[in-house]
């Protein structure tokens, strides 16, 4: 049976036009890639199908006349503390297909945001602070396995090191770019992270979609390539062109679940660095159907080795789940020198909005709970913390390092620095930012030079900030920040909170 | 000892951190002849505006030569607790074998309040069971801390063989009268310490020198690494009980340089290391060194203003941070190496100085007995 439903939906957006403004340029129609705007040549007036606006500001930031305006749709349904607007609207968007809530980006839910109640500390009186722009400030960052200890040969001035060290990745600030796979991503915007990386000489990620032949060889030193369930593009060239191999066994925005690249978007190119036919469904089953335990991972994690002549560390990303301490801990003792995890509010180009909104612990919490597991288990120095899944700001990057992480991975992060507003319709393949497209000609929209260049300045703020605050607290070196919890005090937590944080409130 | 002690000492909430200004000053003959108290304590009353009268304290080396053979334990036992020293003395009496033991003399005339009872112990370990396997310094350093955790009221302040710390609540030249060093003892190494504590109330225990063996340190500043060298400690077995930079600097002492071996100049180099853009202009073997020394001992860069000495026996070291945020002055006059906080308290010493600097940060100034430095080369 075919019926016909009208649709019960409320707009979310509203469009406004301040008609003396507008030159009706068309270029507002140019820009949406949802086709919300259209002109009436009859009338000479421009109208907006605005049940069609996701909101992506596009349309505002090109228009030449500074004519329109784009904010959330008056109409609201009673005021209920309970059914809320969006879960209204929700439970109508199923009615009427009868499928699972699809969504993009991290999840928005009001769960506690740790960083904002956790304070920093500085130096007053009995202990300087230091000038960063006098004296020098280090955020040089090692990651990677390190030994116990040095076993040295010393005769007179003549040190000879005698303790073979394991392979280690220098960064010179503790913020990497987080998986994000070529197919989710536009080439244009893949490429700018690689250039990024490479220009402020820390590492990108390339997701679970392989990496580019030609990219191989310029970039390769500051890559991470992934292996991940879909073991998509996964050779040994991909693997040893690579400065790090991260198996990614879950993310936070969806954990415990794959993931799915329809057909449409794989062209050519993504099809060539995939190794799949073109046109089909790239899957990524949910679990890697190799591992069903943890001495599965360590065969991998030892295979990877292997092919890599153990030259590259290998580094496990899980999402942050409810029993992470203990799973960081095999993940440590099952061979991997790094271990990324990724928060409850880690992003993503499409999840099921209910794995989005309801699975996984956020980050801060996981991150203390994991870098204490491992230094009761005398552990913590075999591997490097990597955290990822909301990071905002340079403040959020110190905490992350006081409470125990080696390094950030920033995603949206990075994304928000090319160009996106946070529409949450990356799986629509839309991007008016010709960010998280394959249409050719919204990629175009984005030039790799100018992307690259947004990066390294973000790299570069939050580098400059993260100095500022360590000179404030009297330490020139991020190592002696590092699980350095004393610099930390909570305000408006918990008891229980503050005991999983480690830290104390602020007074105490 | 890591994991009975974290078991039990489970709480979020730890005891605030001391924090504190200080004097410091170590003074030693290279030829190992030996000398009264009087240098370092005329130094340390040059100094008085450096301390605040709520801690001073001495470390002396080759005080007890007819039990050289014998671990000293000097113990306080708080509000002078009787029962505190029976339980002590079983203790002992059940794990070592204890050759002599006496009260430290003190003199009741001198200008200090409510002095804790003091007694000394010379033990030689009486190892049973599993605990065969340990050293005897491990086995000695396990005691300790029972007793210093376990033991209310008692205190082991001092450990190691043939040498003494005596340190307690009152100016330097008060405790030096109280425990009348400058009659009683004599060394050929002394290193001495004046507090100035901020946020705590003085306690005799908390005093310097920090004693664990034979390896005593006194420390000026204060470092704002702590929370990251603590947490990494704790991995290797030391669980700060006092709260005090310088005790994160005693275990860190005592990990990398006798249980790791590594000579002074490599640890100089891992408190206080260069900054990357010195490393990077090293050449490649010396790079290499440099690097894998920061990378690997990270965490234990003391970070922010400080000024150690670090001696046990044959051996004493002065360091600054590697900004030198906290200078220290060093003065040789013939035998005599001088380290001190501030160059007029050696000169109070000793006017003639034949030579006086003052050391970049991580630049440590090392003195070491020559016969010991003739028996090095002797063995190679």
């Amino acid at each position: 049976m075919d019926m016909k439903m009208k649709s019960h939906l409320l707009p979310e957006f509203l469009v406004e036009r301040i008609d003396e403004r507008c030159t009706r340029c068309k270029v507002c129609v140019k820009q949406c890639p949802f086709d919300v705007h259209y002109y009436d040549e009859e009338l000479d007036r421009m109208f907006a199908r605005e049940e069609k606006c996701v909101g992506c500001q596009r349309c505002v930031v090109y228009c030449p006349r500074n004519a329109l305006i784009v904010r959330p749709h008056p109409s609201t349904y009673r005021p209920n503390n309970y059914w809320t607007h969006e879960a209204i609207q929700d439970i109508k968007k199923q009615a009427e297909t009868g499928g699972i809530l699809l969504t993009g980006c991290g999840s928005d839910r009001p769960v506690r945001i740790y960083w904002d109640h956790i304070l920093l500390n500085a130096s007053q009186v009995t202990n300087p602070s230091i000038d960063p722009l006098r004296e020098p400030m280090e955020l040089r960052t090692f990651l990677g396995r390190k030994p116990d200890a040095l076993e040295l040969e010393v005769n007179e001035d003549d040190v000879e090191l005698k303790t073979e060290l394991y392979p280690n990745v220098m960064i010179e600030t503790p913020i990497l770019f987080a998986g994000m796979s070529y197919g989710a991503l536009s080439y244009n915007a893949f490429k700018a992270l690689a250039m990024a990386a490479k220009e402020f000489g820390t590492l990108f990620n390339t997701g679970e979609g392989g990496m580019p032949k030609e990219m191989r060889e310029e970039f390769g030193s500051n890559t991470i390539v992934q292996c991940a369930s879909g073991r998509f593009g996964v050779d040994p060239e991909y693997l040893n062109c690579a400065a790090v191999i991260e198996i990614k066994i879950g993310q936070g925005a969806k954990p415990g679940i794959g993931g799915h690249l329809p057909g449409e978007k794989v062209t050519a190119t993504i099809s060539a660095t995939r190794m799949i036919p073109e046109g089909t469904d790239a899957i990524s089953p949910a679990p890697q159907h190799d591992i069903y335990s943890i001495e599965d991972l360590s065969m991998l994690i030892y295979a990877l080795k292997e092919a890599t002549n153990y030259e590259k560390p290998v580094c496990v990303k899980v999402a942050a789940v409810h029993n992470i301490a203990a799973i960081a801990s095999g993940i440590v003792r099952a061979g991997a020198d790094i271990v990324a995890i990724d928060g409850f509010r880690g992003g993503t180009g499409a999840t099921p909005k209910i794995m989005r909104e309801h699975v996984g612990i956020p980050v801060e919490l996981a991150l203390a709970a994991v870098d204490r597991r491992l230094r009761e288990e005398g552990i913590r120095n075999k591997c490097s913390i990597i955290v990822g899944g909301g990071i905002r700001c340079a403040g959020d990057v110190v905490k992350a390092i006081a409470l125990g992480a080696d390094a950030v991975y920033i995603g949206t992060a990075a994304l928000i620095a090319m160009g996106c507003t946070m529409c949450q319709k990356c799986h629509t393949g839309k991007c008016a930012w010709g960010i998280c497209t394959q249409d050719p000609v919204l990629s175009k929209r984005l030039n790799p030079n100018v992307a690259a260049k947004r990066l390294v300045n973000l790299l570069r703020g939050w580098s400059l900030e993260i100095k500022d605050v360590l000179g404030g607290m009297g330490i020139n070196a991020i190592e002696s920040l590092r699980g350095n919890r004393d610099h930390l005090r909570g305000v408006g937590l918990e008891e229980w909170e503050l005991e999983v944080l480690g830290i104390k409130g602020a007074g105490e | 000892m890591w994991s009975e002690k974290c078991c039990k000492v489970r709480r979020r909430l730890e005891p605030d951190k001391d924090m504190q200004a200080c004097a410091i000053f170590g003074v030693m003959n290279r030829s190992g002849e030996r000398f009264g108290g009087d240098i370092a304590i005329t130094a340390m009353k040059n100094m008085k505006v450096r301390g605040n009268g709520l801690g001073a304290g001495f470390a002396v080396y080759g005080i007890y030569p007819e039990y050289k053979d014998y671990y000293a334990l000097h113990v306080m036992f708080q509000d002078k607790n009787k029962d505190a020293k029976d339980v002590v003395d079983e203790f002992l009496y059940n794990n070592f074998d204890v050759i002599h033991d006496e009260e430290i003399p003190t003199n009741p005339e001198a200008n200090v309040d409510n002095p804790p009872l003091f007694w000394r112990y010379f033990v030689a370990p009486q190892k049973k069971g599993e605990e065969r396997n340990l050293s005897d310094d491990d086995y000695v350093v396990k005691k300790v801390m029972y007793i210093n955790t376990r033991i209310e009221d008692a205190y082991v302040f001092s450990s190691g063989k043939d040498m003494g710390v005596f340190k307690g609540v009152g100016f330097p030249e008060d405790i030096a009268e109280f425990f009348m060093l400058d009659k009683l003892y004599k060394g050929y190494l002394w290193t001495a310490h004046s507090r100035f504590p901020t946020n705590t109330p003085g306690w005799w225990g908390g005093a310097h020198p920090f004693c664990i063996l034979d390896w005593t340190v006194v420390h000026n500043g204060e470092i704002s690494s702590y929370g990251t060298n603590r947490r990494y400690l704790e991995m290797y077995g030391y669980y700060c009980t006092l709260f005090t930079d310088t005790e994160v600097v005693a275990y860190a002492v005592d990990l990398l340089m006798r249980r790791q071996k590594l000579p002074i100049e490599i640890v100089a180099k891992i408190f206080a290391p260069p900054m990357w853009d010195v490393i990077d202009r090293m050449d490649e073997k010396k790079r290499k060194l440099y690097t894998a020394l920061r990378m690997v001992y990270a965490p234990l860069l003391l970070n922010g203003p400080f000024t150690i000495v670090v001696a046990h026996h044959g051996e004493m070291f002065g360091l600054t941070d590697r900004i030198r945020l906290r200078p220290i002055t060093a003065g040789e006059k013939g035998d005599l190496l001088f380290v001190s906080s501030e160059e007029a308290a050696i000169r109070a010493v000793c006017p003639d100085l034949d030579r006086v600097w003052t050391p970049h940060g991580g630049e440590p100034v090392i003195g070491r007995l020559k016969k010991k430095k003739k028996d090095a080369e002797e063995a190679r």
